[in-house]
C-alpha cells in the first residue's frame, strides 16, 4: 500500500441545495436538536449521520452545516479529517484488514495483497459492482489472535490469505450474500 | 444514596447469586474467537439440563489469555477452560458439580497467571460490566463515599502524590503534581477529561478496562474531580472501540440513576456529571491538545504548549487530563492508601503496569505486573517464550513512539527510566515480541507509514517529513538505498524530533532511530553498493569485454 | 501588562509579558524568518521556521507562539537552527510543485525569499509533486493548489477579519488541502465576498489575481496588515 496523496481534483460536483424541510434528513434533525445544535457535538452528529446514511454526501454535509449554523468549509474540514468518515458510498459488504503492529508482523500485509489480487481493487476502494469495500483499520486491539480481519464488522482471528480470499470469494462469486 | 444504601445493594446482589457461575469472556479478543456462540450455547445447555436456578451464565470482561480464547471460567470451583467451542459446553455444564469436562483446561498454575499482580484488572473477568450492582458488590463506590465525606480535596491530592503514581498514557508525568496544578488554578469552571483514545497499534489495555470494569473509571474520575474542584467530566473514546463506548454509556446511566453521579453526590455539596465523546479515527487525538480540539467538535490538530491544559484547556478553562489506566488506579490508592501503592514497584516507577503482550510469543494477552519486572520474566516465563523453534530478536515497546529492546538487553527492568535508557519508552503498554524472522527495516517502515497516515498535517516537519522518511525506508527495504540516503534519513529524524509541533512528530523517528541503533547492519544491507558485494544484487548484464 | 527584560542574540530587549518572542525580536530589529505568521491574525506555529533556542531547555520553541518571560535567554540564529530551517524549506519545496520560473509570484514570493535567505540551492529529498488542477472559476481570482504551502493564512484572514469563513483545510497529513465551502469550485462559493484578503495574505502564488502572468503578481501585504491591525492599534490612516 502507499501513502495517500491528494486527489487529482478537489472539486467534486457542487452539492444541490437542500430543500426546506428535506424529509430524508429529518431523523438527523432530531439528533441535532438533542445536542441543542452545539458546535462541539459536530463529530457526534457526523457519526450518527454516517451510521444512518452510510456515508456523508455533499447534500448531507450541507444540511448539517445549515442546521448547526456552522461554515460549510468547517464542516467539510472536520468530516475529511477523521478516517472513519466516508464521503463516498461504501460497498454492501466491508472487509477490514487490521494493520496494527502485531497483525503486521504476523503477515497482515501479505494477506492484504492477496485480497487485493483476488478482488482486483486496492485498499480503500470498492468493487465496481458496489458489492465489497476493502479497507484498512488501525488496530482495534484484538492483537491476541493476530492477524485479524473484520467481515461486515465481525472479527475473525488467526486469518490466513487463503481463508480470507475464500470468504470474500463467497461474496463475489455466488452473490448469495451470506455472511462468512 | 448513602453507605447503607450501597451496602444493601451489595447484599442483595450477593444474595441473588446462584451457587455456580460460568463466566464467559465477552471482551473483543474472545469475541473475535466467536465467544458469543459459546455464550449462547452455554445458556441453552444450562436450560436443557434444567439448571437455570443453580447456574448463572455471565458475560464478563477480559480473562487475560487472549491467545487461547474463547475463555470460560467456572466459579466457585476456579476452573478455566480455553479454546472453548459450542461442542464443549455440554460437558462443561455437566462437570460443574465435579467430574472432568472434555473441554481443554487452562493451566492456572502457569506463570502467566501466577505472576500477575492485579490492581487495575482486579475486577476484570469478575464483575459483570453491564451491571452496577455487580461492581458495588465488590465494594465499588465505597471509596468515593469515604473521600467525599471524610477527606478534603487537598488530602486527596496528597494521597495521590504519596502513591508516586505516574501517568499511564506514556509520558509518565507525576499524577499528584498534575492534580495539584489544576487544583490550585483559580477558575469559575474546571473539568476532568479521561483520555480513552488508546491509539497505539498493538495496545489494548485501556480497552480491556473499559469493557471489563467501566465503573472503576467513573469512580476514579469522580474522585479526581472532587480533588481538583471540577464538576464536569468527559470521556473521549476512540471510534474503533464501539463496545467500550456502549459499556461506558450504560455505566454512566446506571450511576446517574443511583445518584452516584449528578447533583449532591452522597448528600455532599459535590456535583459531577460525565459526558461521553466518541472519536472517528485519528491517532493524533491521543495528544492532549488535539483531544481537546476534538471534544470541541473541531479538526483534531494539536496546538503549541504552553499554555498547558492545566491552565487553559477545554474552552480555555483549567482541565485535568489523565488516561484510563491512571484513573483506574485511583480508587484502590484512596482505599488502601498512597503508602501501600508506593511500596509496589521500583524507586522511581511505583505500582503496577498493564501490558498487552502480543506478537511472536506463545501466550498472548493482558498482564498486570509490578513495575521493575524484567522483560525476560514477561517474555520467557509469562509469555512462555518464542514459538516455532525461533529465537527472540527484540521486543517492541511503546508503539509508534517507542523503540525496540534487543534480545541482548532482555534482562532490563521494565520501568520508565530503564526503558528510556535503551532508547525505547514505556508508552501506554503495548509489548510486541519479535522473533528472528522479523525484518527490522520493514518494521521501521511500518511505523513510519502509520505516522505519515496519522499526521494531522498542520506542521511542516511532520506532514512532509514523515512522508519523506517513509519513501527513504522503502528504498532500504527494496535494497536500492545509497549512503547519502542514510545520511539524509538521520538528518530528517533529527529534524522531526526537534522541530515538530507535537509528540506525534517528535516521537515518529523513534522506531527508526532505535532500529538504527541496534540493527544498523540491516540498514546497510539495504544499500545497493553493499548489497552487491554480498551478492544480493544481480551481476551487471554485461560481463564479457566487447571484442 | 508588566515589562520584562530578556536577552535575544546577546542583546538586552524589553517587552511586555504578554508579548511573543517574535514580537519582542521584531521590535528590537532582530529578524526571525516566518511563513505562517501574519501580523494581526492568530498565530498557529505551523511552519516551524521561527523556531528559536531558549537557554535551559533542549527543546526548540516557535517564536510566534511562545511568550517572553523575565530573564529569558533566546538564540535565533544558531548552526542547529539554520540546519533545521534549511531542511524544512527543502521539505516545503518538495511537497508541491514550486517551480519559480513559471510562477506568477516569481520574485514576490515569501517562500522563495526564505529559501534564498536559508541558502537552499538544491533539494535533497524526493519531489512528491501531486497533480492538482487549477481553480479559475472565480471571476476575479484564481487558486493553484500546486503552489500552496498550507500555512492557512487565507483560512485565518477569511475567518477572523472578513468573517466569511469561506476557506478551511480539508483532509489531513500529506493529503491536506485548502477548500472553499464544501470543496466546491471557488467561483460557486455562496460565502465568498470577493474581498481579496486571502489573495493578499497568501505568501506564494497559490492564490492570485486573474490576469497576472509569470512574475507579475505583486501583493501589497503591508496594506493588508495595516487594515487588519487598524482597530487594535487605532491607526486608521496609513
Amino acid at each position: 500500500m502507499t501513502i495517500h496523496v491528494p486527489p487529482a481534483s478537489v472539486h467534486p460536483s457542487a452539492p444541490a441545495p437542500v430543500r426546506a424541510g428535506d424529509e430524508r434528513f429529518e431523523p438527523l434533525d432530531a439528533v441535532i436538536k438533542r445536542h441543542q445544535g452545539k458546535p462541539d457535538s459536530l463529530i457526534e452528529i457526523l457519526n450518527s449521520a454516517q451510521v444512518r446514511f452510510g456515508f456523508l454526501g455533499g447534500e448531507l454535509l450541507d444540511f448539517v452545516a445549515r442546521r448547526m449554523r456552522l461554515p460549510s468549509s468547517y464542516v467539510f474540514g472536520v468530516a475529511t479529517f477523521y478516517h472513519m468518515f466516508s464521503l463516498a458510498p461504501k460497498g454492501r459488504h466491508t472487509c477490514d484488514v487490521c494493520m496494527g503492529t502485531t497483525c503486521s508482523v504476523k503477515g497482515a500485509r501479505r494477506l492484504l495483497e492477496g485480497l487485493e489480487r483476488a478482488m482486483g481493487i486496492r485498499a480503500g476502494e470498492t468493487t465496481a459492482d458496489g458489492r465489497i469495500s476493502l479497507q484498512l483499520v488501525r488496530c482495534p486491539g484484538t492483537c491476541g489472535m493476530a492477524p485479524v480481519v473484520y467481515y461486515d464488522g465481525v472479527a475473525i482471528s488467526y486469518e490466513t490469505t487463503a481463508s480470507a480470499v475464500k470468504r470474500v470469494k463467497g461474496w463475489l462469486d455466488d452473490g448469495s450474500e451470506r455472511a462468512p | 444514596m448513602d453507605l447503607s444504601g450501597l451496602h444493601s445493594i451489595a447484599e442483595r446482589e450477593r444474595h441473588s447469586r446462584k451457587p455456580n457461575t460460568i463466566r464467559c469472556c465477552a471482551a473483543m479478543g474472545c469475541e473475535a474467537a466467536r465467544s458469543r456462540q459459546v455464550r449462547v450455547a452455554l445458556r441453552s445447555a444450562v436450560a436443557a439440563a434444567g439448571r437455570q436456578d443453580s447456574i448463572e451464565v455471565q458475560g464478563v470482561g477480559c480473562l487475560g489469555l487472549c491467545s487461547a480464547g474463547p475463555l470460560v471460567r467456572v466459579e466457585p470451583q476456579g476452573v478455566m477452560y480455553q479454546r472453548v467451542t459450542p461442542e464443549d459446553v455440554q460437558s462443561i455444564v455437566a462437570a460443574v458439580d465435579g467430574g472432568t469436562s472434555t473441554a481443554e483446561r487452562a493451566d492456572l498454575s502457569h506463570p502467566f497467571f501466577t505472576l500477575q499482580y492485579p490492581i487495575v484488572l482486579e475486577n476484570s473477568g469478575k464483575v459483570d460490566p453491564e451491571r452496577i450492582e455487580s461492581y458495588v458488590a465488590e465494594g465499588g463506590y465505597e471509596t468515593l463515599y469515604h473521600v467525599l465525606r471524610e477527606m478534603s480535596p487537598a488530602e486527596v491530592v496528597d494521597e495521590v502524590s504519596r502513591s508516586g503514581l505516574r501517568g499511564r498514557g506514556g509520558a509518565g508525568f507525576p499524577t499528584g503534581l498534575k492534580w495539584a496544578t489544576v487544583a490550585k488554578t483559580q477558575a469559575d469552571w474546571k473539568c476532568v477529561v479521561c483520555n480513552a483514545d488508546e491509539g497505539d497499534p498493538g495496545a489494548f489495555m485501556d480497552r480491556a478496562v473499559m469493557e471489563s470494569d467501566p465503573h472503576r473509571i467513573l469512580e476514579g474520575m469522580a474522585i479526581a474531580a472532587y480533588a481538583v474542584g471540577a464538576n464536569q467530566g468527559y470521556i473521549y473514546v476512540r471510534g474503533e472501540y464501539p463496545l467500550a463506548y456502549d459499556r461506558l454509556q450504560v455505566a454512566i446511566q446506571q450511576a446517574d440513576r443511583l445518584g452516584l453521579l449528578g447533583s449532591r453526590i452522597f448528600d455532599s455539596p459535590f456535583d459531577f456529571r460525565i459526558d461521553l465523546r466518541i472519536g472517528a479515527g485519528a491517532f493524533v487525538c491521543g495528544e492532549e491538545t488535539a483531544l481537546m480540539a476534538s471534544i470541541q467538535g473541531q479538526r483534531g490538530t494539536p496546538r503549541p504548549r504552553p499554555p498547558y491544559p492545566a491552565e487553559a484547556g477545554l474552552w480555555g478553562k483549567p482541565t485535568l487530563i489523565n488516561n484510563v489506566e491512571t484513573f483506574a488506579n485511583i480508587p484502590p490508592i484512596l482505599k488502601r492508601g498512597g503508602g501501600w501503592y508506593a511500596a509496589i514497584g521500583t524507586d522511581k516507577s511505583k505500582g503496577t503496569k498493564v501490558f498487552s503482550l502480543t506478537g511472536h510469543v506463545r501466550h498472548t494477552g493482558l498482564i498486570e505486573v509490578p513495575m521493575g519486572t524484567t522483560l525476560r520474566t514477561i517474555v520467557e516465563d509469562m509469555g512462555d517464550g518464542v514459538p516455532n523453534g525461533r529465537a527472540l530478536k527484540a521486543v517492541q515497546t511503546g508503539g509508534s513512539s517507542g523503540g525496540c529492546v534487543p534480545a541482548s538487553e532482555i534482562d532490563v527492568s521494565v520501568d520508565y527510566e530503564s526503558l528510556a535508557a535503551l532508547g525505547s519508552i514505556m508508552g501506554s503498554g503495548g509489548m510486541v515480541v519479535l522473533d528472528d524472522s522479523t525484518d527490522m527495516v520493514d518494521l521501521a517502515r511500518f511505523f513510519m507509514e502509520f505516522c505519515a497516515d496519522e499526521s494531522c498535517g498542520k506542521c511542516v516537519p511532520c506532514r512532509v517529513g514523515t512522508a519523506q522518511i517513509y519513501r527513504l525506508l522503502e528504498r532500504f527495504v527494496a535494497r536500492e538505498a545509497t549512503e547519502s540516503d542514510l545520511v539524509l534519513l538521520e538528518e530528517l529524524c533529527d529534524l522531526l524530533r526537534s522541530a515538530s509541533l507535537c509528540g506525534l512528530g517528535q516521537n515518529a523517528p523513534n522506531p527508526v532511530l532505535s532500529t538504527l541503533r541496534y540493527f544498523r547492519e540491516e540498514y546497510e544491507a539495504g544499500m545497493a553498493s553493499i548489497g552487491a558485494s554480498r551478492g544480493l544484487i544481480r551481476e551487471p548484464a554485461v560481463v564479457g569485454r566487447p571484442a | 501588562m508588566i515589562a520584562v527584560t530578556l536577552t535575544i542574540d546577546d542583546r538586552l530587549v524589553s517587552a511586555g509579558d504578554d508579548d511573543t518572542i517574535l514580537h519582542a525580536a521584531h521590535d528590537a530589529g532582530i529578524a526571525i524568518p516566518t511563513l505562517c505568521h501574519f501580523e494581526g491574525i492568530a498565530d498557529i506555529g505551523a511552519c516551524r521556521l521561527c523556531l528559536v533556542e531558549i537557554e535551559g531547555s533542549p527543546k526548540l520553541f516557535a517564536a510566534c507562539t511562545t511568550r517572553v518571560t523575565e530573564g529569558m535567554v533566546v538564540r535565533t540564529d544558531t548552526e542547529r537552527l539554520r540546519r533545521h530551517r534549511k531542511l524544512m524549506i527543502e521539505l516545503m519545496l518538495s511537497e508541491r510543485n514550486h517551480v519559480c520560473s513559471v510562477c506568477v509570484a516569481n520574485g514576490h514570493c515569501e517562500l522563495q525569499d526564505r529559501a534564498i535567505q536559508a541558502g537552499v540551492d538544491h533539494v535533497r529529498v524526493e519531489y512528491l509533486y501531486p497533480k492538482f488542477t487549477m481553480d479559475l472559476s472565480h471571476k476575479r481570482y484564481g487558486a493553484d493548489p500546486n503552489r500552496c504551502i498550507l500555512c492557512a493564512r487565507c483560512v485565518r484572514v477569511c475567518d477572523e477579519v472578513e468573517g466569511a469563513h469561506t476557506w478551511d483545510i480539508g483532509g489531513r497529513g500529506i493529503a491536506s488541502h485548502v477548500v472553499t465551502d464544501l470543496s466546491a469550485p471557488w467561483g460557486d462559493s455562496a460565502t465568498c465576498t470577493a474581498c481579496g484578503k486571502c489573495v493578499t495574505a497568501c505568501p506564494t502564488g497559490a492564490l492570485f489575481s486573474q490576469g497576472a502572468t509569470v512574475g507579475e503578481l505583486e501583493k501589497d501585504r503591508s496594506r493588508l496588515a495595516f487594515v487588519v491591525t487598524a482597530r487594535k492599534t487605532r491607526e486608521w490612516v496609513r
